[in-house]
């Protein structure tokens, strides 16, 4: 099987517009979360949300107008805009600009979302039941539609191999990631543009999440310090936006080129609960397995793990779940092993999180520290894992693993490690 | 411009992200204005609403410059 590393990071997230100006800030443990501002919140039982700085592009914010004209945004959800904006990012961190014909088929796109253009399809439902059929912008069905990321990012950019994208909810960033990576490792591709975008943030969505109770509430007046993964207070997750972007590359062609390589994709698991629809499996078992096969395929042992980014996203049965299976995995090594929840810091950009998070996993092995847990003040249970409180913390970092779990008991892992050369 | 011809034009300036000195009579959405075929449903539909009108499809198939617009809108709108 063919080598895959990763040669190109994009993002827009909660704390900024870049790859760097958001690492900066998580590894100074800020919080993205604010009070929801964009629509009324009076009648719904979460108030907050991590939402991305906007702007004029400057000082990490970000500018839509840089990454979109005007007059396309007006026809897309914002999702589309997101993922746009990181994959420009990621392309041109890598260098990748394909110009010939055998280099653009060659490269392929797989940007996924959980749920696409909510917001569109809620806003659309009403002009059609208030104004009627004759009034369904023919941008209505492309500007909602989840693989529409993946169309633009081609389109923008020449790219003419596989064009795919993934739906798995909240892990649909880390199976895009490893899905494209096969792809790539079977010679499909040669290089892949691979992540997830969500913009999530609308009213509809809001309630539906409070509906399953999945949401934080009772931090509606401290919104920064609502999202507290395994902290004995938390409450439900804080909704995120944003979208991750990474270049996956053959590792001879990286190498041919003279790309920067940030680190090698050597892990993928993949496993379904059958248990629930929206809680996880009380054993822990459908983590335990992703992660187990995650690490077979690396062909590692677990206590060569040095850190972990955990699904974490702050709810009261996920995370304790979560930390039990890690717990089975990394057995008597558990007290050398790092493992943090940066949902703390950006919340939860659900099909982007898995993208972002392996984004942050890949820049804990080139800068050797491990971004926080923030609000961990009193943890729930004992554990000897060190879940990194409250403060970003420097060790050595070769191998890293990301863990994404998603409604419908669907879970992926990715495990990184670095490529000395 | 008549009036009309005015607000065609706010509209496809609005619509396609054109220069105005560009929107002129003769100007086709398609060859002169880079709209592609969803943006001139689109169009149309924004026609609608502004004038209060309903444009046919078969209308709407011959409805391809600037001029074309102007000219079926200075008989059939009501607002």
């Amino acid at each position: 099987m063919r080598r895959v590393v990763v040669t190109g990071l994009g993002m827009v997230t909660p704390l900024g517009c870049g790859v760097e100006p958001t690492w900066k800030r998580l590894l100074a443990g800020e919080s993205g979360a604010s009070k929801i501002d964009r629509f009324e919140v009076s009648d719904l039982p979460a108030k907050i949300a991590c939402t991305i700085p906007r702007g004029d592009g400057s000082d990490g914010t970000w500018n839509p107008d840089q990454w979109m004209e005007p007059k396309e945004q007006r026809k897309v959800d914002d999702f589309i805009v997101y993922a746009k904006s990181a994959a420009k990012q990621a392309l041109d961190d890598s260098g990748w600009h394909p110009a010939t014909y055998d280099d653009q088929i060659s490269t392929g796109v797989m940007i996924g979302s959980g749920i696409g253009g909510l917001e569109g399809i809620a806003e659309t439902a009403v002009l059609l039941k208030e104004r009627g059929p004759r009034r369904v912008s023919p941008f209505f069905i492309p500007g909602r539609l989840i693989n529409l990321a993946s169309g633009y990012v081609s389109i923008e950019h020449g790219l003419k191999g596989p064009n795919h994208a993934v739906v798995t909810a909240c892990s649909t960033g880390a199976h895009a990631i490893g899905d494209a990576a096969r792809l790539v490792a079977f010679g499909d591709a040669d290089v892949m543009v691979a992540g997830g975008a969500e913009s999530p943030i609308c009213r509809i969505s809001i309630a539906g999440f409070s509906a399953c109770r999945a949401l934080s509430t009772s931090f509606n007046d401290e919104p920064t310090r609502a999202s507290r993964p395994y902290d004995k207070d938390r409450d439900g997750f804080v909704m995120g936006e944003g979208a991750g972007v990474v270049i996956l590359e053959e590792y001879e062609h990286a190498k041919a080129r003279g790309a920067k390589i940030y680190a090698e994709v050597i892990g993928y698991g993949l496993s379904g609960d059958a248990y629930h629809i929206t809680a996880p499996s009380e054993d822990g078992d459908g983590a335990f397995r992703c992660m187990s096969m995650a690490i077979k395929r690396a062909g590692i042992q677990a206590s060569e793990i040095d850190y972990i980014n955990a699904h974490g996203t702050s709810t009261p049965l996920g995370d304790e779940i979560e930390l039990g299976a890690v717990q089975r995995i990394v057995g008597n090594d558990a007290a050398r092993v790092s493992m943090s929840s940066t949902k703390s810091s950006v919340g939860h950009l659900l099909g982007a999180a898995g993208a972002v998070e392996a984004i942050f996993s890949i820049l804990a092995i080139r800068d050797g520290i491990v971004p926080p847990t923030i609000n961990l003040d009193n943890p729930s249970v004992d554990t000897p894992i060190d879940l990194v409180p409250h403060q970003a913390k420097r060790r050595d970092v070769d191998v890293a693993l990301s863990n994404s779990f998603g409604f419908g008991g669907t879970n992926a892992s990715l495990v990184f490690r670095r490529v000395v050369q | 411009m008549s009036d009309i011809g005015e607000r065609v034009k706010k509209i496809v300036v609005e619509h396609l992200g054109v220069e105005p000195d560009k929107v002129t009579e003769s100007a086709s959405f398609i060859d002169d204005l880079g709209a592609d075929s969803l943006d001139t449903v689109e169009l149309v539909m924004a026609f609608e609403e502004e004038f209060g009108c309903e444009i046919p499809d078969d209308a709407a198939e011959t409805i391809l410059t600037v001029g074309d617009a102007v000219k079926f809108l200075e008989k059939n709108a009501k607002s």
